[in-house]
């Protein structure tokens, strides 16, 4: 385009727009001007690279477009419609979100929630107390005491967990050689109070107990990729 | 005076919100808060919240009845800019200063990892930025591995650019959902948002976790890809520029969206530099500067992908290079999905690296070695490092120094949004109260980063 017909464009286009939204126009003086960082009249062309974008700036396409094109758009409203009518398309689509308490998405093996203590299938507790989850919290959540036990097995007496520090990053279950504390994938266990978040080994037995089904088939998966 | 969900809060009212009205400092808020002070005719407001001294900013110009308003504007909660204190002197509805408070997501992240063995510190990082979880991690991890001189199998660098990219469109999409949401556009940023929730769950398939993920280590990363994920991130990646489209359709063009952005908040390409900017918020301005292209680590230099470059640095080029980003990150994701190598997830070296599962299990080795990592660590030779990332806010950097121990010395995070909030002051003088909502979403600041 040459520098004629760019400098025609702009007067007549900019004289419509000050004409249609002169208040805009003057709300602009209050800002430094941007025509300072790119002369409309070069384009976007970088004087030092010779770099030019591959498409049409806004300022570029606003300044070079036809008078009938530019009060089209305008009055017309055609890009407020285009806007429009890509709503109307979603609002005839299948939603994506769903009714949560009856309806939940799907989890993966992996997922880190609620934390349960599990059991071998004799019932024998899991944990042998080597304390390595309550070495590695980042948080310090866990707080383990432990005792010989007349068979001289050792064994917790104290397992506790203050899901309120928590922050959920799965160490301790990395950590735990016998696989004794995990993540579940329970994560509704919102409560009223702080004290039930403190959670102490009988709840965690507990949980273990309920959640046993899904915990072994999702390590049985994971132990693969680990 | 300003519509919306902003507004001037009363001098020194505790908790009000919402309050739109033009506040001019009468004498009998200075009785009551007893740190108004009078220069000559004109009223000043002087130690907003912390007696600090005003009077040496710019004096309002122009008109005879110009007075400074100093007002607290604090946007309330549904966007990631929820935790800063934004005091601004205002001249009628201009700006005539700004000066943002920050520190009140201060958790103290760097003092904290000193304490912290380096697989403890990892969970930390993903609470800095909290919208871009993974690429945190992974500058964590690069430096780390730089201290350690290890280098991680292929796989491993694929993986983390994979999800180095998803992370960078989970970013954007938050980033131009929330902005374009703040200047008035609701839409867009529910499609955006259900297009997030797709990436969330690539995130917890791989990780466990939706957000704070504890996936990339140093090393490597925790566990291997599961099957069939690589698939659906593909079919995702496939319809995702559609979904986009959409929303650029909704949102380009639209001539309020303009009106509200272009030539608001412009930044010169030097002034970006003096002012730190990196990052779209650079790119922007001009300069063709990316650390993924200019100093290429993992496995960037045998992807091909371009760089958006904006022309006018003002507000509407960058949300235009950070929609082109997104465009061009599904370009590194399906060329990572393409050229994924087979081989190991972490290095095999049980000194660094946890021993496999199965290992642990049946091998006295193995349990020593494992024991010894979950509770003393890796000992890291003694040295320093600057290491820096192309995160999708911009330059993300840790120094870190060993002493030759198993816990950082010292850690200092080089977050990119700490620099564009620096720089909000230079982009908002001038501009009207309304504009700063644009200007301070268009530089997509998580205050998790900011204030550490």
């Amino acid at each position: 385009m040459n520098t004629q017909a760019l400098k025609r464009a702009t007067l007549v286009n900019g004289g419509f727009r000050r004409a249609l939204f002169g208040e805009l126009n003057s709300r602009a003086s209050l800002f430094r001007s941007y025509s300072s960082v790119v002369d409309p009249k070069k384009g976007n062309k970088n004087e030092k690279t010779g770099f030019q974008i591959p498409y049409q700036s806004v300022l570029e396409r606003e300044t070079t477009e036809k008078f009938l094109d530019f009060s089209a758009k305008q009055l017309l409203l055609t890009e407020i419609l285009r806007g429009g009518w890509i709503v109307l398309e979603a609002f005839f689509r299948e939603p994506f979100t769903m009714m949560y308490p009856w309806e939940k998405g799907p989890l993966s093996t992996r997922f880190r929630g609620e934390h349960a203590l599990r059991r071998y299938p004799s019932g024998e507790e899991r944990c042998i107390s080597c304390k390595l989850c309550e070495a590695i919290c980042p948080a310090q959540a866990i707080t383990i005491e432990s005792e010989p036990r007349s068979d001289g097995s050792r064994k917790t007496i104290r397992y506790d967990i203050d899901m309120t520090k928590c922050i959920f990053c799965g160490l301790c279950q990395e950590a735990c050689p016998t696989d004794a504390i995990v993540e579940g994938p329970n994560f509704e266990y919102s409560t009223e109070s702080h004290e039930e978040l403190i959670y102490n080994k009988e709840k965690l037995l507990e949980n273990g107990d309920k959640w046993e089904i899904e915990l072994s088939r999702n390590i049985r998966t994971e132990n693969r990729y680990r | 005076m300003i519509g919306g969900r902003f507004g001037i809060r009363k001098l020194g009212s505790l908790g009000g919100l919402m309050k739109t009205e033009k506040v001019s400092i009468s004498n009998s808020v200075k009785r009551q808060f007893g740190y108004g002070l009078l220069h000559g005719n004109k009223k000043i407001a002087v130690g907003l919240k912390n007696r600090r001294n005003y009077t040496n900013y710019p004096e309002p110009s122009g008109r005879e009845d110009s007075y400074m308003v100093g007002g607290r504007i604090v946007p309330p909660g549904t966007t990631p800019d929820d935790y800063v204190e934004k005091i601004s002197q205002l001249d009628g509805e201009k700006v005539t200063h700004c000066d943002p408070h920050i520190g009140l997501l201060h958790r103290g992240t760097e003092k904290l990892m000193e304490y912290k063995t380096y697989l403890q510190a990892l969970p930390y990082l993903d609470r800095l930025d909290y919208c871009s979880m993974m690429t945190n991690e992974q500058v964590f991890a690069l430096s780390v591995e730089k201290l350690l001189n290890i280098d991680i199998p292929e796989r491993a660098k694929y993986i983390r650019v994979l999800f180095a990219e998803i992370t960078r469109i989970l970013n954007h999409m938050l980033a131009v959902g929330a902005h374009v949401m703040d200047v008035g556009a609701f839409t867009p940023f529910l499609y955006l948002f259900e297009e997030r929730e797709k990436c969330l769950e690539f995130y917890e398939r791989v990780s466990g976790a939706r957000m704070h993920a504890a996936y990339v280590r140093p090393g490597g990363v925790t566990a291997d890809i599961p099957r069939g994920l690589m698939e659906d991130i593909y079919k995702w990646a496939d319809q995702f520029p559609d979904r986009l489209d959409e929303v650029e359709e909704l949102v380009t063009g639209n001539r309020i969206w303009m009106n509200r952005t272009v030539g608001i908040g412009v930044l010169t390409l030097q002034e970006a530099l003096d002012w730190g900017f990196t990052g779209p918020m650079l790119r922007a301005s001009g300069l063709r500067w990316d650390i993924r292209k200019s100093a290429p680590y993992e496995v960037y230099d045998k992807l091909e992908f371009d760089i958006p470059v904006g022309t006018r640095g003002d507000t509407y080029d960058r949300y235009l290079v950070r929609i082109e980003e997104m465009r061009q990150s599904i370009r590194i994701i399906k060329q990572c999905l393409d050229n994924m190598p087979p081989g190991l997830h972490k290095i095999d070296d049980w000194k660094i690296s946890p021993p496999p599962r199965h290992a642990m299990k049946s091998d006295m080795e193995a349990v020593i070695h494992h024991f010894k990592l979950f509770s003393e660590g890796y000992n890291v030779p003694a040295g320093e490092t600057y290491t820096a990332i192309e995160a999708p806010k911009g330059e993300m950097g840790i120094y870190l120094v060993s002493d030759g121990g198993s816990k950082p010395y010292k850690c200092h995070i080089r977050a990119p949004g700490f620099y564009h909030l620096g720089g909000v002051h230079k982009m908002a003088v001038g501009s009207l109260v309304a504009d700063l909502v644009a200007i301070v979403g268009t530089c997509d600041l998580v205050f998790g980063e900011v204030d550490r």
